[in-house]
């Protein structure tokens, strides 16, 4: 934890609110995300019970699976949030503008400027905490590989026909999450502990609820109580007051309400499938009705006041405006979402269940760039972030006292105007160290020279000064100016090119041989239970 | 055991014989040789360089740092000033050592295509992994190969047909800046070091071991050796008498003196401080390190080893102070600067591995934190730290780390499929405590 985010958390736990950590957002939020709030059963890896899902927070879609053991109720549920989810998808992936991109032109082996399609907008995902994710992860592996009866007339238990592809599409967004600064797919609990620190551990910072509490406290109440009676408060009955984020659910509620009524529902089913005559039937199928609407209800029950809480987070966030290079990760997710719509039209089989060594190479090497470009980022547009690199001395801020105009050596002297900058700071900085500061958004570096008396650093500025013997206008910086450079580099450099998969080498395990289609998923007994 | 009873010169020689015959004449498409901490890997790498590029084989160099890289060139220069060299580097400023402008021998370039034809080229895994070639090396030295990470290996792998992978296995391993779980347990998991992926690809390669430590004594090889390296054990080239620490300067009876005194005796000290929670960079903690310096170059040190046989000034350049953190170096550096020493190496155990001086003061990972995390726990990092001396290691700590190891037992999942690495961090803290503290000088800053 860095200085400056422990001491926002003592502010917190001596105020008795969050403290900001942000001035701005830094993530793109969009005008209308999918809230997808779900509930799993316990002790049943995957078998999901319900969840509250849409976009129009006043109406959310309440899907239920009234016995979370039955395969074909699960189906049923998956393919009801396939309903949901992929019209969502289908209307981003719909609407496009002309874009450009370079390739490798297979013939020349040149880099060359291709016209592609660029979907104009993404759609983005909301769940309410960080096990959300995982969630999406596990629900878009259990799919993908099912087969529909069309693809397979054989399978013993054909999916739904839109269910893989739901599936894909989880999968990609689960994928997505992973790289740091994206925000096709989004935890709320990530996202308001990135804009304020709390005065709890980061632990507790996963417990939705409790985190709003520190944000936002009812009137009178500090954030520490509020978060408290979030996490412990029950009513009469034993349950607690403010159920948890999911997708686990309590163990009381489990056992005192949810367990009880699956019982019932079970019962009604085998009564209605012994009734011996019509009008026993129908009796029978009223009873089984109740029994299933009992159980949406306690589903909408502990699902509601999370769906509640996600909105409420999604407003505390917009009240930050948006920082200003956010819009060019977002651009960076329209991509990543273009590319898997072009996959999915190309007839394209689903994602692998397992990276061969150079996709995982090259995925760890884009998310370690994205990491570098995330924390360049979000200090350049936000001047508390800033403050805490500051803190750390990976950055200084200061004012200009004096400019010395000098020149490099060799044929054509270019300017190196010598900057000495008062500071309060203090930088790790070692003789020769680079510096970069934002010229107009493009990086200008500068080479740290030495010190001047106890606060003054003198910096040779190396470059965006134009091509002249005379350094542009505004190109360096005046006497008296504000300025702030930092230690790290504002942009990443693209790594080296890795074999392609058919290349790999000896030590990787050699070329994977002919791509063969991944088998869907046997059946065990589980599945059948 | 006969290797036990054997000269540790002549055991050393006959490690490196087999490693150099595998290496010439062995069939396999690569050797892996493990080097506990100063085993002579540095020398190893040279004279097998030298001796591929005696047998006309064209030779590429693979080092992870450009100061490594540099180091090999001019150990190459001074063993065979007759072999042309190329030092492949990069386009940025600065790129290369500048003692290497001085050798008539060594081509240097930023492109690949420029250094055609000559026998050895040697350059960082970063710009070898930009080459591209049509045909490709015969043969590749891969140096420090236990830092270097899976996918950079995958990057540069195609563009030799056999190779020598040489490193520590006890040291630091690669690390990434984002969560690799995912690929945890696969045998390409592009963030496991290279030896591993390499191992797991092709199992019946034939691996070495140097088994003797020529920096560490006497005193500090059987620790190091049963902390961090309990499968593998070696020994130390130098026997109990064989290096001395003597001071002109008798000790004024303080702290950082007594702590010295029993360092210059016994090759261990632990400066042990009131127990405390601090924040990272402790002053009185960096204070204490910084005074220990300062004495350490006050008092008149003398080093008395085999090489050479005349006791040599204990002078900056042969002191250098360990932490873990950067701000923590940073710390010390201010502190000494305050104390007027400036050139002194002060350092986090990444940067120092792969250096050796004569004293080294260690600012315990541990000291003064609530809690052990995984990246403290590190076993590397502690054997880093407590690996670079040929004299003497001076610790300074906050007392309760013991108490604080056994409330933060290693808590990280087990993942499926992967090695789990011993001995454990949790472990190796507690053997090199547990010596320390008979070496122990409590003091009050």
């Amino acid at each position: 934890m860095s200085l400056i985010t422990t001491l926002a958390r003592l502010e917190a736990v001596a105020t008795g609110r969050a403290q900001p950590s942000a001035t701005v957002r830094h993530r793109h939020l969009s005008a209308h995300p999918l809230v997808f709030v779900p509930l799993t059963t316990a002790g049943e890896a995957g078998a999901p019970l319900g969840a509250l899902v849409g976009t129009d927070r006043d109406a959310p879609r309440l899907l239920v699976v009234p016995q979370p053991r039955d395969r074909d109720l699960r189906f049923t549920f998956l393919a009801e949030l396939a309903d949901v989810v992929l019209p969502y998808i289908d209307a981003y992936a719909a609407s496009v503008e002309a874009a450009e991109r370079t390739e490798t032109d297979p013939e020349t082996g040149k880099r060359v400027k291709v016209e592609v399609e660029l979907c104009a907008d993404a759609p983005q995902l909301i769940v309410p905490s960080r096990a959300g994710l995982d969630f999406v992860r596990l629900l878009g592996r259990s799919m993908r590989f099912r087969r529909t009866a069309e693809q397979d007339p054989e399978a013993p238990y054909p999916a739904p026909p839109r269910v893989p592809l739901l599936g894909r599409w989880l999968t990609h967004y689960g994928e997505r999450a992973r790289v740091p600064g994206s925000s096709l797919l989004l935890a709320l609990t990530d996202l308001l502990s990135r804009h304020w620190a709390t005065g709890q551990s980061s632990l507790e910072d996963q417990h939705l609820g409790a985190l709003l509490a520190w944000i936002d406290p009812p009137r009178d109440t500090s954030g520490a109580e509020a978060a408290r009676r979030a996490e412990l408060a029950r009513d009469a009955a034993g349950q607690l007051l403010c159920p948890p984020a999911g997708p686990a659910t309590d163990p009381a509620f489990d056992n005192k309400l949810l367990a009880p009524a699956i019982e019932r529902y079970d019962r009604a089913r085998s009564a209605l499938a012994a009734a011996e005559d019509a009008l026993a039937a129908d009796d029978r199928l009223a009873a089984l009705t109740a029994a299933e609407r009992e159980i949406r209800d306690l589903v909408a029950s502990r699902t509601r006041p999370t769906w509640d809480a996600v909105w409420r987070g999604l407003d505390l966030l917009r009240t930050l405006p948006e920082g200003a290079r956010t819009e060019e990760r977002w651009t960076r997710d329209r991509w990543s979402f273009t590319g898997h719509r072009d996959r999915v039209l190309a007839g394209e089989p689903p994602q692998p269940r397992r990276d061969d060594a150079v996709t995982a190479a090259n995925k760890l090497a884009t998310r370690e760039r994205e990491q570098a470009r995330l924390e360049a980022q979000e200090a350049l547009d936000d001047p508390l972030v800033m403050a805490g690199r500051r803190l750390a001395g990976e950055a200084f801020a200061g004012e200009v006292t004096e400019v010395v105009l000098a020149y490099s050596e060799g044929r054509r002297p270019s300017p190196r105007p010598l900057v000495t900058v008062r500071t309060d700071d203090r930088p790790h900085l070692a003789e020769g160290a680079r510096v970069y500061r934002s010229l107009g958004g493009r990086p200008q570096s500068a080479e740290f020279v030495g010190y001047d008396g106890e606060d003054g650093l003198v910096l040779r500025i190396l470059d965006k000064m134009g091509r002249g013997k005379e350094p542009e206008p505004g190109s360096v910086p005046e006497k008296g100016d504000g300025v702030c450079f930092t230690l790290f580099e504002h942009e990443q450099r693209g790594g080296a090119k890795l074999p392609d998969p058919e290349e790999t080498p000896w030590t990787h395990g050699g070329p994977p041989g002919e791509a063969v289609p991944e088998a869907p998923d046997t059946v065990t007994e589980e599945d059948a239970l | 055991m006969t290797t036990v009873d054997l000269d540790p010169g002549a055991a050393a020689a006959r490690a490196t014989e087999a490693i150099l015959h595998d290496t010439l004449h062995g069939t396999a498409r690569g050797v892996v040789v493990d080097s506990p901490p100063g085993a002579g890997k540095s020398t190893l790498v040279v004279r097998a360089a030298l001796e591929l590029a005696e047998a006309g084989r064209p030779l590429m160099v693979v080092a992870q740092t450009n100061a490594q890289v540099d180091d090999l060139v001019l150990r190459l220069a001074e063993k065979n000033p007759d072999l042309p060299v190329g030092r492949l580097h990069s386009s940025d400023s600065d790129p290369y050592d500048k003692a290497l402008e001085d050798l008539p021998q060594v081509r240097t370039s930023a492109k690949a295509a420029d250094l055609n034809g000559l026998p050895v080229v040697l350059s960082t895994a970063a710009k070898w992994a930009h080459v591209k070639v049509d045909e490709p090396w015969r043969h590749a030295i891969v140096d420090e190969a236990y830092q270097m990470r899976s996918d950079s290996l995958l990057a540069v792998a195609g563009l030799f047909e056999r190779a020598l992978f040489v490193g520590d296995p006890g040291q630091l391993d690669p690390f990434a800046i984002v969560g690799s779980e995912q690929w945890a347990g696969l045998s390409h998991d592009p963030s496991a070091s290279a030896v591993t992926t390499l191992l797991a690809h092709n199992p019946g390669l034939p691996q070495h071991r140097l088994p003797v430590s020529w920096r560490l004594p006497a005193s500090a090889a059987p620790l190091v050796s049963d902390a961090f390296y309990p499968y593998t054990p070696f020994r130390s080239g130098t026997g109990p008498g064989d290096r001395r620490l003597t001071f002109a300067v008798p000790s004024d009876g303080s702290g950082p003196d007594q702590v010295i005194d029993e360092a210059a005796e016994s090759g261990w000290g632990l400066l042990e401080l009131p127990a405390r929670h601090t924040p990272r960079t402790d002053p009185e903690a960096v204070r204490a390190v910084a005074t220990v310096v300062r004495r350490l170059l006050d008092r008149g040190g003398a080093a008395t080893s085999e090489r050479p046989a005349a006791p040599t000034p204990l002078t900056a350049d042969r002191v250098a102070v360990g932490t873990a953190h950067r701000d923590q170096a940073a710390a010390v550096r201010t502190a000494l600067a305050e104390l007027g020493i400036t050139d002194v190496t002060v350092d986090t155990a990444n940067r120092l591995q792969g250096r050796e001086y004569d004293v080294t003061v260690v600012l315990h990972p541990l000291s003064g934190r609530p809690d052990a995390t995984a990246f403290h726990l590190e076993t590397g990092r502690l054997c880093v730290l407590a690996s670079r001396h040929r004299h003497a290691c001076i610790v300074v700590c906050r007392a309760g780390v013991a108490d604080l190891l056994d409330d933060y037992p290693s808590t990280e999942p087990v993942q499926l499929g992967t090695l789990v690495k011993f001995p454990d961090g949790w472990e190796a803290n507690h053997a090199v405590l547990a010596h320390l503290a008979e070496h122990r000088v409590t003091w009050r800053a």
